[in-house]
C-alpha cells in the first residue's frame, strides 16, 4: 500500500500584509518514483494554488530548486520521496532573500558574487575571428571543467557556518570559481591579483573548514581539496617576501 | 510604476538573448535582459550534447568543410529550411566555437595518436595527427557526414552558457531576473519596448528600448511530455503572436527526441548514440540496423523516433507502468567512459530511475523535444510585421532547420545567431531613432493591469487555470504527436476551440499577490492555447510528410505544393483560429530537393526544379568580411 506523506512546508508571502511565516501541513499519498518535483507541483495545483517553489530543468543542471529537505540543503528536483520517512519538512533556503515560501532570490546573490570577484578571463589579447584556435591540453580542459560544473545553486553557502555569520563571506561557491580561472591560462591574472581577491578573512581564510560545503554540493565537487589547495596557495603568497628563498614555494592547483 | 530604458532589450538571458546583447555592449550601447530566472539557469544550460561547426580538426571530421555542414543540415531539414540562412549558419560557426573558446569555454580538445572511439556499439581505432593535439575536438552527432560536434563532456550548454554570461558581467550588460514580459509595447508598426511582471513583487513596470529582442526558447510545455524546462512555455512566441501583425512560422514543425528517460521525460543525450549507445526491444534485440542499415542509431532524430514508434507499435515495446518503451543500451561503452564522457547521463539515471547504465538498461521513448517553427524572422533577425522587433534562438524561425533539425545544431545556432543577428542589432542602433510614445505604453500597461484585475476579481469567470492547462495538454497531443492524420487534427482542434474558450474565463483561486505563480499562468493560458491551435490548424493544413511532420494520411514528401514555410497570425484576438499564409521556404537552391538518403518515403517532385545556385553565394563568414 502507498504511503501517506505528510509535508511541513514554511510560508509566508512578504508582499501580503495579512501573511505571516508559519508552518502549514499537507498531505499527499505516495506514489511509484515520487520526486519533490512531482510532489510540489501537485500540491500547488491540486490543494493550494498559491504555494511557491521554484523549478526550472527539473534534471539538476539548472540549480534553480535548492530548499531545505528535513534540515538539509539540496535539489528538490532530484530528492526523491521513497528516501524519506513520512514526514517531510522543506524549508527555504537561508542567507538569500525570501521571494515567497519555498522560493528564494539566489540571482541577485550570484550575479553580486561575479562582479565581485571578476568572474571572467582577464586577457589584454583581442579575438582574430581569423585565427586558429589557441591550444589547449585536453587533460586541462577536463580539470577546468571539473569545477565548472557548479550550477549555482547555493546549497553550499547555505550550508557554511561563516555564511550564515558573515554576508560578507564569498563562500565556496565563489572560492571554487576563483581556482577554476587559477587553472586556466586564459585568464592572465597573476597571483597578487587573486590574493587581492580571495586572501582575506572574507575568502579563503574565513572559512572555518567545517566542510558542509562539500557534504551538501549535489554535483560532488571536491570543494574541501580546492579549498585547501587554495589556503595554502594564499598562505605561501602572502608569505614568500619574508622567506628565505629556499623556503619559498608556488603552490599548484 | 519603474520605467527602464535602454538601446536593447533581450527578452531571455540565455546563450541567444545574451550573445546578442553582448554584441549590442561590445559597440557601446546598453542593453538589459529580462529572464524568468537567474541567467545561468536558462535552458541552454541542460543541452549536454555538444555544437555542430566544420572545424574538422579531429580524424572523423577529416576532410569537413562549411559545405559539407551546410548539406547535412539542409538534408537534415528536409529541404525545409531557408539555404541563405543554413550558408550564413554553417560558414559563422567556426568562428563562433573559436570565440566561445577565447572566452573561456573548457572544450575537449583533440589528443594526437591511435584512439579508441565507438561506432554502432563496436570499438575501432583512430590516428589522431599529432599535428592537430591540442585544437577543438568533434564528436559523432546523428545526420551527419562527419563528426562535427564540438563539446565539453556532457554538459555543453552549462560550460558556454557559463563563459557567456561571464563576458556578459564584463561587458555590464545588465539581467534583470525573476522578470517576465507579458506584452509588447507597439503602435502596430514599430516595437518599443514590453510591458513587464517582476516575479519578486508582482509589480508592473515598463521597459522601453530602440531594439526589441525575443529570445525565450520553444513552446515545448505546450505538451505534457516535453524534455523542455518549466521555463520553455511559448511565452515570447505568445506575446508577438498577440500582436496581431508577427507571424508564427512553421508552427507544426516539431521535433520529438528519441531518447526521452521513462517516466521523467529528461533527456538522454544523442552523445550516447554519438558514442556508440543502441536501441533494443523488449527481447533486448538491436532492430535499428534493420529500418535504417546505413545510419543505425544515427539517423536523423526525427527518423529514429519515428522507427521507434513504428517497432513499437509491432509489438516489440517493453511494458511498464508509465506505457510502454525501448531500451538504451551504453553498458559496452564501459565504466571510464560513462564516468568521464557521460557523467550527466550517468547522474540522472542513478538520481531519478535509480538505473546504473555501466551495468543496466536505460527506459527510454520518444518524447517532445524542439521547437523548428517560430518567430518568423529574415536572415538579419528582424521580425515580420514590427520595425525594432527581432528574434534569434529557439524562440525565432529564423529557419536553418525547416521541419526537423539536427542533434547539435540548434545549440550552435543560439550563438552563431546571436552573433550575426547581434551584429545586425548593432547596425540598426547605429542607425535607427524610435519615438517613445507615453500614450502607447501607458495603455499598453492600463490593459495588462485590467487584465490582473478580472483575474484577481473573477469578473470573467472561475475557471481553474490549472485544469485549462490540463485540458489544453489532453488535446493538444490527440493530434499533434509523431503520428498525425486529418481525423485526430480535426478533433484535436475541436476541443482546443472549448479550451480556448475556457482560457478566456478564468480566475484566480488565490489573492495573486506577491510573485503569485497562479497569476502568471492565468496572464498567459489564452496565448498558450492560442500557440496550440497554431500548431494544429497548420499541422492539418500541410497534407504531407517532411522532416518531423508526419501525416499518415499522406506520407509523401510534397515538394510540388508544399515547398513553403507556413506563417500563422492572429489579427483578431477575439477570433478562435489564426490566419495561415505561406511563403517559398527558400529563396536561394544551392542544393535543389532531392533524397535524404535516410528515413525512405516517397518524393512528388517540384514542376520546375530549380537549377543550383553557386556553393556559398550568400552568406559570408563575418570573419572574412573585416
Amino acid at each position: 500500500m502507498a504511503r501517506m506523506l505528510t509535508f511541513n512546508i514554511f510560508r509566508y508571502n512578504p508582499q501580503d500584509s495579512a501573511s505571516f511565516p508559519h508552518m502549514q501541513e499537507f498531505r499527499l499519498e505516495e506514489t511509484e518514483s515520487m520526486t519533490l518535483f512531482i510532489a510540489l507541483n501537485r500540491l500547488r495545483e491540486e490543494q493550494d494554488h498559491s504555494l511557491q517553489f521554484d523549478f526550472c530543468c527539473r534534471a539538476a543542471i539548472c540549480g534553480a530548486c535548492a530548499m531545505v529537505v528535513n534540515g538539509r540543503p539540496g535539489l528538490a528536483c532530484h530528492t526523491k520521496t521513497k528516501d524519506f520517512p513520512d514526514k517531510i519538512t522543506l524549508m527555504p533556503l537561508p542567507v538569500f532573500k525570501l521571494v515567497g515560501d519555498l522560493s528564494v532570490d539566489t540571482g541577485t546573490w550570484f550575479r553580486g558574487m561575479a562582479k565581485k570577484i571578476e568572474s571572467w578571463c582577464h586577457t589584454k589579447k583581442v579575438f582574430d575571428p581569423n585565427a586558429q584556435e589557441e591550444r589547449m591540453d585536453n587533460a586541462l580542459a577536463e580539470r577546468i571543467y571539473e569545477l565548472d560544473r557548479c550550477v549555482e545553486c547555493g546549497c553550499c553557502v547555505a550550508a557554511c557556518g561563516t555564511a550564515l555569520m558573515r554576508d560578507d563571506f564569498l563562500g565556496a561557491t565563489a572560492l571554487n570559481r576563483i581556482a577554476r580561472f587559477i587553472l586556466d591560462p586564459r585568464d592572465e591574472r597573476t597571483e597578487k591579483d587573486y590574493f587581492d581577491i580571495i586572501g582575506t578573512d572574507e575568502g579563503v581564510f574565513g572559512c572555518m573548514g567545517l566542510f558542509g560545503c562539500q557534504d551538501v554540493c549535489p554535483k560532488r565537487l571536491p570543494l574541501q581539496e580546492v579549498l585547501g589547495k587554495l589556503r595554502l596557495k594564499m598562505a605561501f603568497a602572502a608569505a614568500n617576501n619574508l622567506l628565505p628563498k629556499f623556503l619559498r614555494r608556488e603552490v599548484r592547483l | 510604476m519603474q520605467i527602464f530604458q535602454s538601446d536593447l532589450l533581450c527578452i531571455g538571458a540565455g546563450l541567444a538573448g545574451e550573445r546578442v546583447a553582448i554584441e549590442a555592449a561590445d559597440n557601446g550601447f546598453s542593453a538589459i535582459c529580462l529572464s524568468l530566472v537567474p541567467a545561468r539557469r536558462s535552458h541552454s544550460a541542460a543541452a549536454m550534447g555538444g555544437m555542430q561547426a566544420a572545424l574538422g580538426n579531429s580524424a572523423m571530421g577529416e576532410g569537413d568543410s562549411p559545405d559539407v555542414h551546410f548539406a547535412d543540415t539542409v538534408k537534415g531539414s528536409d529541404w525545409g529550411c531557408d539555404q541563405e540562412v543554413a550558408r550564413i549558419f554553417v560558414n559563422n560557426a567556426p568562428i563562433a566555437m573559436r570565440q566561445m573558446a577565447f572566452w573561456g569555454v573548457p572544450w575537449n580538445r583533440v589528443i594526437g595518436g591511435e584512439q579508441t572511439y565507438y561506432k554502432g556499439g563496436k570499438p575501432f581505432q583512430a590516428y589522431e595527427k599529432p599535428e592537430n593535439e591540442g585544437l577543438i575536438h568533434s564528436r559523432s552527432f546523428g545526420g551527419t557526414a562527419k563528426w562535427r560536434t564540438c563539446y565539453t563532456s556532457d554538459g555543453t550548454g552549462h560550460a558556454v552558457l557559463y563563459a557567456l554570461d561571464n563576458r556578459a558581467t564584463q561587458m555590464g550588460v545588465e539581467v534583470h531576473d525573476k522578470t517576465e514580459a507579458i506584452a509588447l509595447i507597439h503602435d502596430g508598426s514599430t516595437c518599443m519596448g514590453a510591458v513587464v511582471r517582476c516575479m519578486k513583487t508582482g509589480e508592473l513596470r515598463a521597459y522601453l528600448a530602440r531594439a526589441v529582442l525575443i529570445a525565450t526558447g520553444g513552446y515545448g510545455r505546450l505538451y505534457r511530455a516535453t524534455t523542455n524546462a518549466v521555463i520553455c512555455d511559448g511565452g515570447g512566441m505568445a506575446i508577438a503572436l498577440d500582436t496581431g501583425v508577427v507571424p508564427f512560422g512553421n508552427p507544426e514543425a516539431i521535433q520529438f527526441h528519441p531518447t526521452g528517460v521513462v517516466p521523467t521525460d529528461i533527456l538522454v543525450t544523442e552523445g550516447c548514440r554519438g558514442d556508440g549507445g543502441t536501441l533494443l526491444d523488449v527481447n533486448e534485440y538491436r532492430f535499428m540496423p534493420d529500418y535504417e542499415p546505413e545510419k543505425q542509431e544515427l539517423a536523423s532524430r526525427d527518423v529514429v523516433s519515428r522507427r521507434m514508434v513504428e517497432h513499437i507499435r509491432k509489438g516489440f515495446g517493453v511494458k511498464s507502468v508509465y506505457g510502454q518503451h525501448l531500451w538504451l543500451d551504453i553498458r559496452h561503452l564501459g565504466a571510464h567512459h560513462i564516468h568521464t564522457k557521460l557523467r550527466e547521463v550517468e547522474d540522472i539515471c542513478q538520481s531519478f530511475l535509480g538505473v546504473d547504465p555501466v551495468t543496466q538498461l536505460i527506459p527510454v521513448r520518444p518524447t517532445h523535444h524542439y521547437s523548428m517553427g517560430g518567430l518568423r524572422v529574415n536572415k538579419d533577425g528582424a521580425a515580420y510585421g514590427l520595425k525594432g522587433l527581432f528574434s534569434a534562438g529557439e524562440a525565432s524561425c529564423w529557419d536553418m532547420h525547416g521541419f526537423n533539425r539536427l542533434g547539435g545544431n540548434s545549440l550552435a545556432e543560439t550563438v552563431v545567431a546571436g552573433m550575426v543577428i547581434g551584429g545586425k542589432v548593432v547596425e540598426y542602433l547605429k542607425g535607427a531613432d524610435t519615438v517613445f510614445k507615453t500614450e502607447t505604453m501607458r495603455d499598453a500597461v492600463a490593459k495588462q493591469q485590467a487584465r490582473i484585475q478580472s483575474l484577481i476579481s473573477g469578473a470573467n469567470g472561475g475557471e481553474d487555470v490549472y485544469a485549462v492547462r490540463e485540458a489544453m495538454y489532453d488535446a493538444l497531443i490527440l493530434g499533434a504527436g509523431i503520428f498525425r492524420n486529418g481525423k485526430d487534427l480535426q478533433e484535436s482542434i475541436a476541443r482546443l476551440n472549448t479550451v480556448l474558450d475556457r482560457a478566456r474565463k478564468v480566475g484566480l483561486k488565490s489573492s495573486g499577490l506577491g510573485a503569485s505563480p497562479e497569476l502568471s499562468l492565468a496572464l498567459k493560458i489564452e496565448g498558450q492555447v492560442k500557440l496550440a491551435l497554431c500548431v494544429t490548424h497548420a499541422a492539418l493544413n500541410r497534407t504531407e510528410s517532411r522532416g518531423a511532420h508526419t501525416r499518415e494520411d499522406f506520407p509523401e514528401r510534397n515538394d510540388r505544393d508544399w515547398l513553403t514555410r507556413t506563417l500563422a497570425t492572429w489579427p483578431d484576438s477575439a477570433a478562435d483560429k489564426p490566419v495561415l499564409n505561406y511563403e517559398p521556404a527558400t529563396k536561394v537552391f544551392e542544393m535543389p530537393p532531392g533524397d535524404r538518403g535516410y528515413g525512405g518515403g516517397k518524393t512528388i517532385p517540384m514542376d520546375n526544379p530549380p537549377e543550383a545556385a553557386p556553393k556559398g553565394a550568400n552568406g559570408k563568414a563575418q570573419g572574412s568580411e573585416k
